[in-house]
């Protein structure tokens, strides 16, 4: 178990937008850090480290955490850069935890972004695969998604209907989050007339592109109780980023997460995860995912995830709601994103997530998704872990 | 710091290793590690592999070596950034208490690509991307500047390349030992002044594994730990009108600290060997100034007395440096393999005697981001 | 890799990446982009907190991490910090070489601009000398609206 405890104290993220033509990346990224740093009422000089991430073929800028100075206050700091696609933002998180936990640094400033405008998002996509055997086949994120729900179809007879729920779900939540970018809801009639991406994912089933930016900042047990009189303690992380090929995918069923999700509620003690979880911010690139997923968590038996979504538990008032701030449908700066779940699971355990507060949050979990079907997984606690 | 470095492993540095991918090499590189430490892949706990999306032409490029380091049922991350920076974040992986080993992998294929036009891809979109610098251009106006204030020379310039070539004599790993003059590196192409071709470091193929250990786990093995004494890292201004590129503050920070960490009061004095990150000649000289192993502007002069060679009082880059292989984002960590090995006592014909000494690699354009190691043969 | 790819040739896959690229300038960039195009005035940024002046001009200020906050014309003369005279048609040049780059302080800033050195024999650039900025005939709003910077005579 780790040496030193550590906590989430303060948390900012920019208003998300598809395009921000009046900041440049360096000044985005500073509007997230001031805000973190006021959320945690500290200073920019009160920062031992930084982590930032981004995909770097979306802003075709070499060396980021070097260019990012200005931005990040990486004057005169120790700060490196973390980068693995999709999951970059909780793979962030992680690693801040980790510096933390480490005894290196006290107080770790964790930093996502993504200027998702500047570029061709599926021209960058594209080149995450391997060269001799994939990237000539592949197009884009979507596609792989829509493999695995057609394979989870195929199984359990889900259709589009169930998965348009979940997108019901997500875009009414995110009508509460003043950040998250898509804040008009939709219907279960609009999402299945929006138009076919890949077979059964619609437009309106899945996520934009915008660009944001996110900040996090964690401190050691020595001093969290000193900055806020409500961290949110880091109980545990898990993670696999499973597989290289396309081709060894288990499609149907998110092998990583399930993989994850054991390790991480065995190191917790979290033996029924539907009863002792109150919250999850999930990584849910496209909507079936809020239906397989959770499955593959072990918090619904095998084929029954349509049926929870369906009877509301998963909404903002319901035994278990998922994404109250409109998850990765309503909002999506890619090297952010998984950062953004990080902090939005923060805020509910910290009693900050104003007008989505889950209520007496005492466990939440953060997910991450990307690259080849990887997911990153964050345990997040009101009460110091006593493991 | 209760954690040491358990095994090593690195491929052949080479201009082209046109018969193996990014999973070839790593491979490679964990194999040896592995055995090297003498313990199997069961033995490790999490992995952290380092690549640059830019230098592998793949975004997320660290899936490209994930089944090569045996992802599948491990936690794993992965930095972006030299070797060196990967391996800080390993060893914050295990001193956390939640990982007792750590593997860390670090590589590219220079071969690959057309590096002047992926280091000019390190300068801003918006003020300096379109003037068209890149590494060695960018590199040519710090080295001025450099020689303009402390008076160092062309002459003592070449002679850190004449070192490190014929230092890679005796390095089986290094792609150019050579037996050179001053003379031949000042006559060699001058490619932007004051840089010659013999100057510059060339752009190489390679892979390096490290494994990384808590102090409980070292007591199970049977692999000789070379401890970690003290990490730290720093950052200059990002642009290079922001900085005075004449000056090490960044360096000087991050070695400040790790010798603070490793309880260093006298480093000249203290430190026995010293793998740094010399991209260009002129590099290791700021370098070895900044790591406080020689007064400001004085490393030129120590070099002529013969101080940094193999036989000398403080020998810098008996493997060769990156002068004589120069695979980006691997090579500091091969500073640090190359470091475990002359500790051990395993380095063959370019051992020197060494206890105690540093390795360091660098992120950005002109040494702006540094990364210090401080290794040890005690606890 | 052992006996089994004894004789095999290694087979080479080339391809090139094609990600186009339009990066937002944020307001701080976009006013001196115009500034240069349309009045040929060189504009700098200042720290109110350390009264540094900033040319190129940064909305921060990284020493202090705070908002630049008031424009002050610098320049167009300025100083030669220092430069290097490329020789090697390296592939990211934009020029014929010999192509000669510096960094230049500009009178009443404080940090220095990298640009071109022109009109001027590569032989004869110093360390120190007085400069001057050159304003291209056809602008467009970037950083090549200055053509490059050549010596004061």
């Amino acid at each position: 178990m780790a040496k030193r405890r550590v906590a989430i104290v303060g948390t900012g993220q920019t208003n998300h937008k598809s395009h921000r033509p009046d900041v440049n990346g360096q000044e985005l990224i500073h509007e997230a850090v001031v805000r973190a740093l006021q959320d945690a009422e500290l200073s920019i000089n009160d920062i031992d480290a930084i982590i930032i991430g981004n995909m770097d073929h979306f802003e075709g800028i070499n060396y980021v955490d070097c260019w990012s100075i200005d931005g990040s206050g990486g004057y005169h700091k120790p700060i490196m850069k973390l980068t693995t696609g999709g999951t970059t933002g909780s793979t962030l998180a992680i690693g801040g935890y980790h510096l933390v936990a480490s005894g290196m640094f006290d107080k770790v400033l964790v930093i996502g972004w993504e200027k998702n405008s500047e570029s061709d998002t599926t021209g960058a996509i594209t080149t995450a695969f391997d060269p001799i055997w994939d990237r000539l086949v592949f197009a884009g994120a979507i596609s792989g998604l829509a493999v695995e729900a057609q394979s989870y179809m195929a199984k359990y007879g889900a259709t589009d209907k169930d998965g348009a729920r979940v997108s019901v779900r997500d875009r009414k939540h995110a009508c509460n989050n003043p950040y998250a970018q898509l804040r008009k809801e939709v219907t279960l009639e609009e999402v299945l007339a929006s138009p076919m991406l890949a077979d059964p994912i619609h437009l309106l089933d899945v996520c934009p592109r915008t660009d944001g930016a996110c900040a996090v900042v964690m401190a050691s047990e020595d001093c969290a109780a000193t900055i806020t009189s409500t961290p949110d303690w880091i109980w545990a992380t898990a993670n696999r980023h499973t597989y290289s090929y396309l081709g060894d995918v288990n499609w149907g069923e998110l092998d990583s997460i399930a993989d994850a999700s054991k390790e991480l509620f065995k190191k917790s003690g979290i033996n029924e995860p539907r009863k002792q979880i109150n919250v999850i911010e999930m990584y849910q690139p496209y909507s079936l995912a809020g239906i397989i997923w959770i499955e593959d968590m072990g918090i619904i038996p095998r084929g029954k995830g349509a049926e929870y979504i369906w009877s509301g538990a998963t909404d903002m008032g319901g035994e278990l709601p998922i994404n109250p701030s409109g998850g990765v449908i309503a909002c999506n700066p890619i090297g952010a994103t998984g950062l953004i779940r990080c902090a939005e699971a923060a805020m509910q355990v910290m009693g900050k997530a104003e007008g989505r507060q889950v209520p007496d949050v005492n466990f939440a979990v953060s997910t991450g998704f990307g690259g080849c079907m990887w997911t990153d997984m964050i345990l997040h606690g009101k009460n110091k872990p006593n493991l | 710091m209760d954690a040491a470095i358990i095994g090593i492993g690195m491929t052949t540095i080479e201009k082209n290793k046109i018969a193996c991918n990014y999973a070839d090499l790593a491979w490679e590189a964990v194999n040896k590690a592995l055995a090297d430490a003498s313990i199997t892949i069961d033995d490790i706990d999490n992995v952290i592999t380092t690549s640059s999306d830019f230098w592998d032409g793949r975004t997320i490029s660290c899936m490209a070596v994930g089944d090569a380091c045996a992802v599948r049922h491990k936690n794993c991350s992965a930095v972006e950034g030299d070797g060196t920076f990967g391996a800080a974040y390993g060893l914050s992986r295990t001193l956390s208490g939640d990982y007792k080993t750590t593997l860390v992998t670090a590589h590219s294929k220079g071969s690959e690509s057309i590096s002047s036009i992926i280091t000019n891809a390190a300068f801003d979109p918006i003020y300096e991307r379109s003037l068209g610098l890149d590494m060695i251009s960018a590199s040519a106006i710090q080295a001025k500047q450099y020689m303009n204030v402390t008076g160092t020379t062309s002459e003592q310039l070449a002679l850190v390349s004449c070192k490190n070539h014929k230092n890679a004599k005796d390095n089986p790993y290094a792609q150019l030992p050579m037996d050179i003059t001053v003379n031949d590196v000042l006559n060699s192409e001058m490619i932007a002044e004051p840089l010659h071709k013999l100057d510059c470091s060339p752009v190489s193929d390679g892979c390096c594994a490290i494994i990384i250990a808590n102090a409980d786990f070292v007591k199970k093995v049977k692999a000789k730990p070379v401890w970690i004494k003290g990490v730290a890292f720093c950052s200059d201004a990002y642009f290079m009108g922001d900085r005075d590129l004449t000056k090490t503050i960044a360096l000087e920070n991050a070695a400040k600290k790790a010798y603070v960490m490793a309880g260093i009061t006298n480093p000249e004095n203290e430190i026995d060997i010293a793998e740094i990150y010399d991209a260009f000649t002129y590099q290791e000289l700021m370098w070895i100034e900044g790591l406080g192993l020689a007064e400001y502007g004085n490393a030129g002069k120590l070099l002529e007395k013969g101080i940094f060679n193999r036989d000398g009082k403080l020998p810098v880059n008996p493997s060769g440096g990156l002068l004589s292989g120069h695979p980006v984002i691997a090579a500091g960590l091969y500073r640090i393999a190359e470091i475990v090995l002359q500790i051990r006592g395993e380095a063959g014909a370019r051992q020197v005697n060494a206890k105690r000494g540093i390795a360091h690699g660098v992120n950005g354009i002109c040494g702006q981001s540094h990364c210090v190691w401080v290794l040890d043969k005690e606890k | 890799m052992g006996n089994i790819f004894y004789g095999i040739e290694p087979s080479v896959y080339k391809s090139q990446i094609n990600v186009p690229y339009q990066w937002w300038a944020g307001e701080t960039a976009s006013k001196f982009f115009m500034v240069l195009r349309d009045d040929k005035k060189i504009l700098g940024k200042q720290c109110p907190r350390c009264g540094k002046v900033y040319c190129p001009p940064k909305k921060i200020c990284p020493s202090c991490f705070t908002e630049t906050n008031s424009w002050k014309e610098v320049g167009p003369k300025g100083k030669l910090i220092s430069y290097t005279i490329v020789l090697r048609q390296l592939a990211a040049l934009q020029k014929k070489v010999p192509v000669a780059f510096g960094l230049i302080c500009l009178d009443g800033a404080d940090n220095a601009m990298l640009h071109y050195i022109g009109d001027v024999d590569v032989n004869n650039i110093t360390i120190g000398m007085e400069v001057e900025a050159v304003f291209a005939d056809d602008r467009n709003a970037t950083i090549n609206a200055i053509s490059h910077f050549k010596p004061l005579t």
